[in-house]
């Protein structure tokens, strides 16, 4: 355990952007501090490529190696790196001194620490796009996201009669790697509705000259030619008693059931704002992709002095694209810092603001092609919203009618977003729920206040921090003059 | 059902961490995550909800949902895909909501 108590800069999340920014801002002499909550560096995209027991090379692919190339520069570095570690809190106000910055709280192992930064770089990345389907609570329902966790991390995979469904680039992903290892999956149920590459072509042009392009389809001709692949599924439905048994699904109005032990669900990426909304950066509502996003300019600045975002935590672009815009941050701090000129900043980055365009191309035709459907997102009836507090849709809606206007109203009602993931998994759908209900913009509606600590903290863990003049002073009653 | 590739199983046999689960004693590897470790032998479930006291098994293994919750060597509400593996260690099924004790 690194006992850090100040540095220049704290960045949060050891993904390709925080990698990334790290190495950079230590590389330009800034006293850098980089947290992550896995125990390895990588993010998620990259889990455990220091020490993934899948040695082939081939069955995870080559983009994924690619995250190797991070690690040594950073290790390099001379940045700090403590693993295993949660960040619960940034306040802007509570440092002993306006000259230490921010004070920022998180925990190691259940044990709860405070540091000082003077600015903050969120690399939090993103997470799965909740997709309420009736049963998706079950037991052997996952996200497809960690079927590959679990691939990457454990070696393992999914055996007999396991079914992927949804839409997007990881379903195929991850099917192409399962392929790899041994490994054809019963079917892919496609939710990508008929009539999206008509609607995505004006977008071509940019796709066309994208990087991914020829891996893409070489990845796809070999998915497809060697899995069932049902196209237009119009709904889904998990069933089980007490775990996942069946997947029903409907093609054309046909409705068919298939027998299963896992059904690995996926419809894009969100990103993980919790922590950079409760420190008070701007979110938007992005109509595209159909999530909130935190307002992040060119350089990774926010509307928070000090506090930058970079990667797909704010918005997102993938993982070369949060490698690049890590970089890019990193030179912004350093210019704040004092550390290099303006001009310098500007020069030094080029090579990254060009690597970052290029990564970007043709993101709009996938993000139009594979826009999540309405019917995948805003449930209705028995279907579970909340998973935590185990909220249904028509519980949503039902309150929307009796007047409840946004989402953190409907916490007093519901409790729905208060369970220990905090809105993580239900913060989109119930936006859209309310959203639909009033017939007015997501935007309009709102999202979920969030506030720190932005992950379950324990009494404990806190009660272990030490104690401060201040903080003795604020509980002892003092002596009344005689 | 998951299963291990061939190389991880061989890990699994030439250095395995005993656990017990729900007193049941299994064989993991190395570095793999309670979550991954249960799953790994069996387990698709790893806990009753606080609510509706349903099964729930690991859905997003990265820290987020939260769904992965179990007793591990006697503490409630423990992340099973954010914890590692330790030799000896005792994992249990959480059952409903977490009680408050002093």
């Amino acid at each position: 355990m690194i006992e850090m108590t100040q540095c220049e800069l704290l960045i949060v999340g050891a993904g390709p952007a925080g990698l990334a920014a790290a190495t950079t801002a230590a590389q330009l002499g800034i006293k850098t501090l980089l947290l992550d909550e896995q125990q390895a560096p990588g993010g998620q995209i990259y889990r455990a490529i220091t020490e993934t027991p899948v040695k082939d090379r081939a069955i995870l692919g080559e983009d994924y190696w690619h995250g190797a190339s991070l690690v040594e520069p950073f290790k390099q570095s001379g940045a700090h790196y403590q693993p295993g570690a949660t960040v619960w809190a940034v306040a802007n106000h509570t440092a002993p001194d306006a000259i230490e910055g921010f004070e920022v709280g998180y925990s190691v192992a259940g044990q709860a620490h405070m540091l000082h930064a003077t600015h903050i770089l969120l690399a939090t990345g993103a997470q799965e796009r909740p997709f309420p389907i009736p049963g998706w609570t079950l037991p052997g329902v996952m996200t497809a996201g960690a079927a590959q966790i679990l691939l990457k991390s454990s070696g393992m995979v999914a055996g007999k009669r396991t079914v992927l469904a949804g839409s997007g680039p990881l379903l195929y992903l991850v099917a192409w790697q399962y392929l790899n290892a041994g490994i054809v999956v019963d079917a892919i149920l496609e939710t990508t509705p008929p009539g999206r590459l008509a609607k995505a072509l004006p977008h071509i042009w940019g796709f066309l000259r994208s990087p991914y392009l020829a891996k893409g389809l070489k990845l796809l001709r070999e998915v497809k030619s060697r899995v069932r692949i049902i196209k237009g599924v119009t709904s889904l439905e998990a069933l089980g008693q007490d775990k996942l048994e069946q997947v029903r699904y409907t093609v054309g109005g046909k409705t068919e059931t298939i027998a299963v032990d896992q059904l690995l669900l996926h419809q894009g990426v969100i990103p993980n704002i919790n922590l950079a909304q409760a420190a008070g950066v701007e979110q938007r509502w992005n109509k595209l992709l159909l999530c909130w996003e935190p307002v992040v300019d060119d350089w990774g600045n926010t509307n928070v002095e000090h506090i930058g975002i970079a990667g797909d935590g704010g918005g997102i672009a993938g993982a070369l694209a949060a490698e690049n815009s890590g970089r890019i941050a990193a030179y912004e701090v350093a210019m704040q810092l004092g550390k290099i000129d303006r001009a310098q900043r500007n020069t030094q980055s080029t090579q990254a603001r060009e690597q970052l365009q290029r990564a970007i191309r043709g993101r709009e035709f996938f993000d139009t092609l594979y826009q999540a459907p309405d019917q995948f997102r805003m449930p209705t009836g028995d279907t579970v919203v909340c998973r935590c507090e185990e909220i249904t849709a028509s519980q949503v809606r039902e309150t929307v009618k009796l007047g409840c206007p946004g989402p953190n109203q409907m916490k007093s009602f519901l409790r729905c977003g208060m369970g220990p993931c905090q809105g993580r998994f239900c913060s989109v759908t119930v936006t859209e729920l309310i959203a639909q209900e009033r017939g007015v913009s997501p935007e309009e509606v709102g999202h979920y206040r969030l506030r720190f600590p932005t992950k379950p903290l324990t009494l404990g863990e806190l009660a272990a921090l030490p104690q401060t003049d201040d903080s003795r002073k604020a509980v002892i009653r003092m002596k009344k003059p005689v | 059902m998951f299963n291990r590739l061939p190389d991880t199983q061989q890990a699994v046999i030439n250095r395995p961490i005993d656990l017990t689960i729900n007193g049941v004693v299994v064989q993991c590897r190395e570095g793999d995550s309670v979550a991954a470790a249960l799953i790994a032998a069996g387990f698709s479930e790893c806990r009753d909800t606080a609510v509706k006291e349903v099964p729930r098994g690991p859905f997003c293994m990265m820290g987020v949902c939260y769904d992965c919750l179990v007793m591990i060597d006697g503490q409630p509400n423990q992340q099973g895909c954010m914890t590692r593996v330790r030799a000896g260690m005792k994992i249990e099924r959480q059952q409903g909501a977490r009680e408050v004790r002093p």
